[in-house]
């Protein structure tokens, strides 16, 4: 049971950090690699306020302006010179940024741990079980966070324009729609919702490092993939599904050394049978 | 028929540029062969000529896949490791029964390569249908996949790695001669029938498809070839480090791979082989001086290199600045004047096709004399260009 | 073997519930320059796309010289026979030009990776034969002299009349012309009209052509067919057809 919160918790994480991903691939059309590393940022950020200040509301603060900065950085930087290039060429920029934002991250702060305390907030008995509230915290205001983002995308106009840059950007262009500032916008959402993950992150795992971001980057990318690349609810169900599966599996002593393998393993399996991942939508290249 | 109608026949010139690649390796085998056979050479310097010939293999056969087929595969490390280990393991095994050395080194340097290569074929076969980024992230999962699965082998050491025997300079000696193989089947391979078709995938696969090229066919043999060679550079690893790491193939190294890619040209041999020389030997002098947090420098700058060379060289906007300073189109050019005088200097008669059937240009006079106005006086009710409402 | 060079009975194919092509019935008799035309997005790109396996057909069959290609990848029907350019250009634009038709030719080459790597006789002798035809192929398409630009590097016109060497180049019994004049000035046209029909009398194929250039398609088509909203108007002579009222109006709307 706890081990099945946990795995939703992380899956919480997962699932904000795989909005990101879909958000940014759905309508700018390109695999933010770097996306995993905003949070690391993010959770720097988080550590050398709480360093100045010894809060954790002003942190969070400065986090999320931070994150959605920088987001707007690299896009307008190293992403929009290349719009239009080929795909592969965006890809490999994008891994640049990544490793880009890690080595500077480490000649800042060192490659040592630090620690950030965002507080104890101690656990509760629910149904005979301790749990953590930083647990409840973390999935309740993750599963507000993307019930506001859906609504975001169905209820308001930008969202609708959002929706038509992702379905046909020349069409969406020709409709007076401003694709640069729809693509400028997703990634300041996305980078924004990093700063998020970044605290729950931090509320899960007090420390801090450069290659913090790396491996969730990775894996909330392949959960996004698993749920459907662009489809929001999509990345929920992966981002979740993944982080109860790795809980689990690391709660097995026979299965623990190979948890990545099986993370991985999953996501091969499910392109091999949905190319589109569970919710994706199919495309067609135009001829 | 009259002489317009002859072709200047295409002489065999000895193509200067698919020998130089040769000339990179051979420039360090031969010199350090010699050397190495009549025994001076330092262990210093005969592990950094073996790292430079396992980073020109996999920078070679990396390059195959992305600058080729123009797919990104981020777990060349992956398949490194197989090799590593496989290899490495196979190897220990054939010391109990064989005692030449070169024997269980080419043995153990086969066996690696091949199981490189069915890893890549059976992770090739069902993901190579995947677009771009997807392809990506399988393979990148793939190599991960395989990190943990032989780091937790007890028969493959473990978490402390396989240990394996050394081979001093037998060992470079043999890597570099393996890394001039992998020259040439990379470049004979690229210069023939399937080579052309391997480009055209890359460069248009729905055109490609059209044409008659079997694209999953021709991906896969690509991906297999490149794992077989990533396999090798495994093997030819454990042989030079022991215990074998599995740190050593994270993510990490497939990216490093990939700047060798990046920065000696996308589809470019010549350009992996010096890219790879370079790097590993700053790599290996910077690690000796740099330490701790410094070597994040290292990253910093191969960050750069991928960021600055992919954008200088993709992106719209400086299309005009890249044509002008295009080293490429500079040499190209420089190579037709050459080329003109020497055309004129001596044109051979003799072709040994027919021409007749084919004129040279359609000759002006039958352009102008077709009618390519339709004739619209037997319509009389229809309006005059009744096809001028269809145009954009 | 079959009177028509191309059959096609009752092909369509629907994108969810939009018919973007229905009931097509095409009979193209051998060695003839057919021309589809029709009003934008009357399906005419839609139909070589069909005949050229990009998409599957939802309905119908069609047959090359006799034998049924329904359902067949583009790969299996290239080799069966029919080649295509592509209305917006698709180049292998970072290979030379005579490397983009050695890439057609590839088809004619027995030459197996094997022998490729290590350089065995049949690979020179192949690679040999295929050079001479592509050049030859290239001087048809005043291209010769630049065979080894970059194909991204030719002018506009040119690039078009390697699309067409190109497909010829896989040895096709059908070749389909998808706006092969488009963007191009009337002097370009009317050479491209006499490259067309030369390449019909002399390399001995069946051509049909998607053209809006009418000047084009009545100065050397033999017959014409028109599409619109994705069936067939009109069938015949290029004088019956546009003269025919429907097609009129299809045209120029309905007044």
């Amino acid at each position: 049971m706890n081990t099945l919160i946990n795995g939703l918790c992380l899956g919480g994480i997962y699932a904000l950090i795989a909005l990101g991903y879909t958000m940014v691939y759905g309508i700018a059309k390109m695999l933010n690699f770097a996306h995993g590393d905003i949070i690391m940022v993010g959770a720097y950020a988080i550590f050398s306020t709480m360093a100045l200040m010894g809060h954790a509301v002003p942190a969070i603060v400065v986090a999320v302006v931070v994150c959605t900065l920088l987001g707007l950085l690299t896009e307008r930087v190293a992403y929009r010179p290349l719009r239009g290039a080929s795909p592969l060429a965006v890809l490999i920029t994008a891994i640049g940024v990544s490793y880009l934002l890690q080595s500077i991250a480490q000649l800042i702060y060192g490659s040592k741990s630090r620690a950030v305390s965002l507080g104890n907030f101690g656990s509760v008995e629910l149904f005979n079980v301790s749990i953590s509230i930083s647990s409840l915290i973390t999935l309740g205001l993750c599963l507000i966070i993307m019930v506001a983002l859906t609504l975001f995308i169905k209820k308001t106009k930008v969202g609708c324009a959002m929706l038509a840059v992702s379905e046909d950007r020349a069409a969406a262009q020709l409709m007076g729609i401003n694709v640069n500032g729809i693509i400028t916008l997703t990634f300041a959402i996305g980078s924004a919702l990093a700063a998020f993950a970044s605290t729950f992150y931090l509320m899960q795992i007090p420390s801090v490092t450069p290659t913090l971001g790396s491996m969730p980057g990775i894996k909330a990318f392949t959960a996004a993939v698993i749920g459907g690349i662009g489809s929001i609810p999509g990345a929920m169900i992966g981002g979740i599904l993944l982080g109860v599966i790795e809980k689990l599996a690391l709660s097995i002593p026979a299965l623990a050394p190979y948890t990545t393998a099986i993370e991985f393993g999953l996501l091969i399996i499910i392109l091999l049978v949905k190319p589109t991942g569970l919710l994706g939508k199919k495309r067609r290249e135009k001829v | 028929m009259n002489t317009q109608n002859k072709l200047p026949v295409e002489k065999k010139k000895i193509k200067a540029k698919y020998f130089i690649n040769y000339v990179f390796v051979l420039a360090l085998l031969i010199p350090f062969t010699v050397t190495g056979l009549s025994g001076s050479v330092k262990g210093s310097t005969s592990l950094l000529l073996t790292q430079i010939a396992y980073s020109m293999i996999l920078a070679v056969s990396l390059n195959l896949v992305v600058g080729f087929l123009g797919e990104l595969s981020l777990g060349h490390a992956g398949f490194m490791c197989v090799g590593a280990y496989i290899g490495g393991f196979f190897a220990n095994y054939l010391h109990t029964i064989i005692d030449s050395k070169l024997i269980v080194l080419i043995l153990s340097m086969l066996v690696g390569g091949i199981m490189a290569a069915l890893f890549g074929l059976l992770i090739g076969l069902p993901t190579l249908r995947l677009k771009g980024d997807y392809l990506a992230i399988v393979t990148l999962a793939f190599g991960e996949i395989v990190r943990t699965v032989f780091m937790n082998q007890e028969i493959f050491g473990g978490a402390m790695g396989l240990s394996t025997q050394k081979y001093g300079k037998l060992l470079y000696i043999i890597a570099l001669t393996v890394a001039l193989v992998t020259v040439f089947v990379a470049q004979n391979l690229m210069r023939s029938k399937h080579g052309r078709a391997i480009q055209a995938i890359r460069d248009n696969e729905i055109a490609a498809r059209a044409m008659g090229v079997n694209v999953t066919y021709y991906k896969l043999v690509v991906f297999v070839i490149a794992a077989f060679f990533a396999g090798i550079a495994g093997v030819i690893y454990a042989h030079n480090t022991t215990p074998v790491d599995y740190g050593f193939f994270s993510f990490n190294y497939s990216i490093e791979i990939l700047v060798m890619v990046v920065l000696g040209g996308m589809g470019n041999i010549s350009g992996s082989l010096i890219a790879a020389t370079v790097l590993t030997f700053i790599n290996v002098k910077l690690t000796t001086h740099l330490s701790g947090d410094f070597a994040a420098l290292k990253f910093l700058i191969y960050a750069l290199i991928l960021i600055l060379i992919v954008m200088w060289n993709n992106a719209p906007k400086l299309a005009v600045l890249r044509n002008r300073f295009n080293l490429r189109r500079l040499v190209d050019s420089m190579m037709k004047k050459i080329r003109k005088k020497h055309e004129s200097a001596a044109q051979e008669p003799g072709s040994n096709v027919e021409w007749d059937r084919i004129p040279t240009k359609i000759p002006m006079d039958t352009i102008l004399s077709t009618d390519i106005t339709p004739d619209h006086s037997l319509d009389p009710e229809k309006p005059e260009k009744p096809e001028k409402g269809d145009k954009k | 073997m079959s009177e028509y060079m191309l059959e096609t009975r009752n092909l369509g194919i629907s994108f969810g519930g939009l018919k973007a092509a229905q009931d097509v019935n095409l009979k193209i008799k051998k060695n003839a320059l057919y021309g589809l035309i029709g009003p934008n997005g009357a399906g005419k790109t839609t139909v070589f796309n069909l005949l050229t396996g990009v998409y599957r057909p939802t309905t119908g069959t069609f047959f090359l010289d006799g034998v049924e290609l329904t359902g067949k990848s583009a790969i299996e029907i290239n080799k069966r026979g029919i080649a295509r350019t592509f209305q917006n250009i698709r180049l292998f634009s970072n290979m030379s030009v005579i490397d983009n038709v050695l890439v057609g030719m590839g088809n004619q080459s027995k030459c197996n990776l094997f022998e490729s790597i290590f350089r065995l006789p049949r690979y020179w002798k192949t690679e040999k034969e295929l050079r001479a035809k592509a050049r030859e192929l290239l001087r048809v398409f005043d291209l010769d002299d630049e065979r080894r630009t970059m194909a991204s590097n030719l002018p506009y016109g040119k690039q078009r009349k390697l699309e067409i060497a190109r497909a010829l180049a896989t040895n096709p019994k059908l070749l389909l012309l998808d706006e092969p004049a488009a963007g191009m000035n009337p002097q370009e046209t009317a050479e491209l009209m006499e490259t067309i029909r030369f390449v019909r009398d002399n390399f001995d194929m069946t051509v049909l052509l998607i053209e809006h250039d009418m000047s084009l398609v009545s100065g050397i088509c033999d017959e014409l067919m028109v599409l619109n909203f994705g069936t067939m108007l009109a069938q015949g002579s290029v004088d019956e057809v546009l003269s025919n009222p429907e097609v009129i109006k299809a045209y120029l709307g309905d007044d």
